[in-house]
């Protein structure tokens, strides 16, 4: 039985597209890693392996530039996630738990238009607003631009996890004379928490990553990390972001990996 | 998660309230990439204890278009090409300094003191001059390389082998100079043949960059670069087998002005800043990084000796002449704007 | 992805229902202010009156309309004929996103379909082999990708090495290029909503056609595409949305030679052409395909819905 399902499923070749797949996704990526190790300072010649390209991100003339905009980066996407994510939960919460409205398409187009709307486009319109408000350019118009596009990325892990929860328990909760409130926090929260999780992270990472709105509505010397390797990659890849790419690259994968065991936990439960 | 939403807004909290703090001893500086040695920085904060925070542009274009878009108010300086002074000055967007506010004033040469896009220097003080040619890797090809035919009619082996600075104004000015027009011309017969030498033309240019402008010859991946003399000598420096060209028909000599921006929120600073640019030491440390030339008195002493003898500062007899870029009045401008999305489309 | 969280619905109980204003008010008003007003404010720009080297003067104009659809001659003083300019530059947009997206279907769908009947243990680790790069800068992602393909780079250098050609390939500063970063940007959202389809898909229904003597593959075709359909259109729009708009690898990658929208569109406010109405028009352009490709998409899963009862 099992034999003749998995035959049937097989086809020939796909084994080796998605082989193809994995090459073309990882081979610039690798090509990368392996520079940032090569001691020269052409890029064309290998002259043996050094660790001084990672000296010099920490070290180095521009190490100023990427420390402060790395804490910028950094910042910006902590509050950008937490705001999004508490924003989502609520809003989750009222679109699942709330019985049917009148608005609830509304309300979901309106939090879902961040993604359907082209990020050039968001950038565009981000832009002409806060010059239409006079709202001067900094740290705030980048840190609210990424809080408004980061909600629907926090909000659909969370509404999927949500659907998945019965509110059998909160009912159950609430015969035994608990608030809604205490249902909310005491219950409902604490299953939420992987949908939670993998929202925030979701969204932190979006943040981390934006370059198109943030390149439209950055103020004067504030810089984040995609904006600062933009100014340097431009001029030509250099050995120090080779660096800086593979230890994002080492970031990601460990941020990955806490996203998978938080999801296995609970698929264990 | 609760605590640690706590966390974040402290921390968030605690470094814009450092950001205003340390905002007493600033400047914010917009300016040119690789334009400006970290040194040269560190010792005016080390001077002054004043922390310069520095963005850059690739275009003078771009620059005007971000301060435009509310940049205003936001930066103490900027560094734009001479024509760019008039545009921003007229634009209202430059502040004025009043005499004697500049210590070292007296130091800008004679030749470059009173320009003719900053009477006075009312606005501004000179950064580096130079200019901007076009460079050929001699590997590629080894005929005459002295006429603008490189770029809009070029031999077969540097066809599809050429990259152009994505700056319009450069690419215009070249243009007029090979069809022997003059610039910002009214001229509906002349604007017609400039549209249709770019459109032509477009055919044999590989790609527009300004900011890899160097690192494509370096490479190889382009044969022939529309490039700045500096640039030019520091490609031939890390290996690049490249002639700079100077045309017979003319090429475009430049000027790079520091300037002090309206609303400036140091200003103080700024003008600090300035003065400390105007000693020939200090000046001349950007000129042995940048490969230009300064406009300040008393350089010489403090330049690197080879730059003197370098090729790309050096023109051969026949050379045309180097012209500015001249600002063009809105009508004609418009039409450049129209020629521009047309080659790009 | 939308698509599948809106469809859900279906799953909402009315625990919190009192609440459920004040629980949506931070939603509402965030969004209203930071998405809606800005689009709303954008229109308006689209209808004013441009200023010299960027900004807007507040008087009414269709200048900007008039500039996109309509071609005056170099002087601006002829009679209008159609501007093929902007159409061209949309066109090779379109084209471009397309090529890509059509190069993300090739590649994706086996991927995602190897991907999705492997075992319950191995999809996971499948699914985060595909997604790990994605969580790599964009920008960096493209640069490599440029460094890779350079004529002095490292996948010539190899080609060579193995005799395979003799002297470097060009792919750099063309079309293709930027068609393979636009790709290489956005697989991931190509595999993702067709592995999700595919792994809901009951393959009893295959086994019950390969008992009627249906080959492979007309299976494939017949029984499992019509099934997955939501998750192959899904894919394809979240690929080539964002390719539309985007501006860096045509940048990084196509040489700055031939916009497409997103160059144009930010050439507008960044660049030489400093004309702002004309950049909010085309983005109203954009935005407003984008929308009427979304809505026919959402019409399609809502017929898929009710045939499926």
């Amino acid at each position: 039985m099992t034999n003749s399902t998995f035959d049937i499923k097989s086809y020939r070749g796909f084994k080796a597209i998605t082989l193809l797949c994995l090459i073309v996704l990882y081979a610039p990526l690798v090509v990368v890693t392996i520079y940032s190790f090569n001691s020269s300072q052409s890029l064309t010649n290998w002259e043996g392996l050094s660790l001084r390209w990672y000296a010099d991100v920490f070290t180095g003339p521009e190490s100023d530039k990427f420390k402060q905009a790395a804490k910028n980066s950094f910042i910006i996407a902590i509050v950008a996630a937490t705001v999004s994510t508490t924003i989502a939960t609520l809003a989750a919460t009222g679109m699942v738990r709330g019985g049917k409205f009148k608005l609830r398409t509304v309300s979901f187009g309106l939090i879902s238009l961040p993604l359907m709307v082209p990020e050039i486009v968001t950038a565009v319109a981000t832009l002409i607003f806060f010059n239409s408000i006079g709202f001067d350019r900094g740290i705030m118009t980048i840190l609210l631009a990424h809080i408004a596009f980061c909600i629907p990325f926090a909000y659909l892990p969370i509404s999927a996890r949500m659907q998945g929860i019965e509110d059998s328990y909160e009912q159950a909760a609430q015969d035994l004379y608990a608030t809604k409130r205490q249902a909310f926090t005491k219950i409902l929260l604490p299953l939420m928490m992987p949908g939670i999780i993998s929202g925030f992270l979701l969204a932190f990472i979006v943040s981390l990553d934006d370059f198109i709105i943030t390149n439209f509505v950055k103020g004067a010397g504030v810089e984040t990390l995609p904006t600062a390797i933009f100014g340097s990659v431009k001029q030509g890849i250099k050995p120090n972001i080779m660096a800086i790419s593979t230890m994002l690259l080492g970031v990601s994968i460990i941020m990955v990996t806490i996203s998978y065991f938080v999801s296995k936990t609970d698929n264990t439960k | 998660m609760k605590s640690f939403m706590k966390t974040s807004v402290a921390a968030f909290a605690l470094t814009v309230g450092a950001n205003a703090a340390a905002a007493e001893g600033e400047l914010v500086l917009y300016h040119w990439f690789e334009y400006m040695p970290q040194e040269v920085l560190d010792k005016f904060t080390e001077e002054t204890g004043i922390e310069v925070t520095m963005d850059t542009f690739d275009s003078n274009e771009s620059m005007l278009a971000s301060l435009k878009a509310g940049g205003i108010g936001t930066y103490d300086l900027s560094v734009p090409g001479d024509y760019m002074v008039s545009i921003m000055a007229n634009e209202g967007m430059l502040d004025t300094i009043e005499d004697g506010e500049l210590k070292n004033k007296g130091n800008i040469e004679p030749e470059w003191a009173d320009p003719s896009f900053d009477p006075g220097r009312k606005h501004s003080i000179p950064y580096q001059w130079g200019s901007t040619s076009f460079a050929v890797n001699r590997d590629v090809y080894s005929g005459d390389i002295q006429t603008t035919d490189i770029l809009f009619n070029p031999p077969e082996e540097l066809q599809g082998r050429i990259n152009m600075l994505d700056a319009q104004g450069e690419i215009m000015v070249m243009a007029s100079l090979h069809l022997g027009i003059p610039q910002c011309s009214s001229d509906r017969e002349q604007l017609k043949a400039l549209n249709a030498l770019l459109q032509d033309a477009k055919q044999h240019w590989t790609s527009f960059n300004s900011d890899t402008a160097k690192e494509v010859l370096v490479s190889g991946d382009a044969a022939v670069g529309q490039i700045y003399d500096g640039f030019s000598a520091k490609a031939r420096e890390e290996g690049a087998n490249v002639e700079y060209a100077f045309p017979t028909q003319g090429y475009v000599a430049w000027m790079d002005n520091v300037v002090l921006l309206k609303d400036a929120p140091n200003r103080e600073n700024a003008l600090k800043f300035m003065d400390f640019l105007l000693e020939p030491e200090n000046i001349a440390a950007v000129t042995n990084f940048a490969q230009y030339n300064a406009g300040v008195k008393g350089v010489s002493d403090f330049l690197d000796p080879n730059l003197a003898s370098q090729p790309e500062k050096n023109p051969h007899d026949n050379v045309g002449p180097g012209v500015f870029i001249e600002v063009c009045s809105e009508e004609v401008q418009a039409v450049y704007d129209q020629i521009w999305t047309n080659l790009k489309k | 992805m939308a698509a599948g969280a809106a469809s859900g619905g279906s799953a909402t109980t009315d625990t919190y229902k009192e609440a459920r204003t004040w629980l949506l008010l931070p939603a509402w008003v965030t969004l209203s202010i930071l998405v809606l007003a800005p689009v709303v404010m954008m229109l308006i720009y689209s209808f004013l009156t441009k200023e010299f080297r960027g900004g807007v003067i507040w008087e009414f104009s269709l200048a900007a309309y008039d500039q996109f659809f309509f071609d005056r001659g170099l002087f601006g003083d002829e009679p209008p004929k159609i501007e093929w300019t902007y159409i061209i530059i949309f066109w090779r947009s379109i084209w471009q996103a397309g090529a890509a997206t059509l190069l993300s279907l090739v590649i994706g769908f086996p991927t995602a379909y190897f991907i999705a009947t492997r075992s319950e243990n191995m999809r996971p680790i499948w699914v985060f082999l595909i997604t790990i790069p994605y969580w790599v800068n964009l920008l960096i992602r493209t640069v490599s990708m440029k460094f890779l393909l350079r004529d002095q780079g490292p996948l010539n250098d190899f080609l060579i090495s193995i005799g395979l050609i003799d002297s470097p390939l060009h792919i750099v500063n063309t079309n293709f290029a930027v068609q393979l970063g636009l790709f290489y940007s956005y697989l991931p959202f190509m595999v993702l909503p067709i592995y999700a389809a595919v792994e809901r898909y009951n393959f009893a229904l295959s086994e019950a056609a390969a008992d009627l003597y249906a080959s492979k593959w007309t299976t494939l075709r017949r029984i499992l595409l019509p099934a997955v359909k939501p998750g192959v259109i899904a894919g394809c729009i979240l690929v080539f949305v964002p390719s539309m708009g985007s501006f860096l690898a045509p940048d990084l990658l196509g040489g700055a030679k031939n916009f497409m929208i997103g160059s144009l569109i930010e050439e507008q406010f960044k660049g030489n052409a400093g004309n702002w109405p004309f950049g909010a028009a085309a983005s109203m352009i954009l935005l407003t395909m984008v929308l009427v490709l979304l809505m026919l998409f959402a019409r399609q899963q809502a017929k898929a819905e009710k045939a499926e009862g």
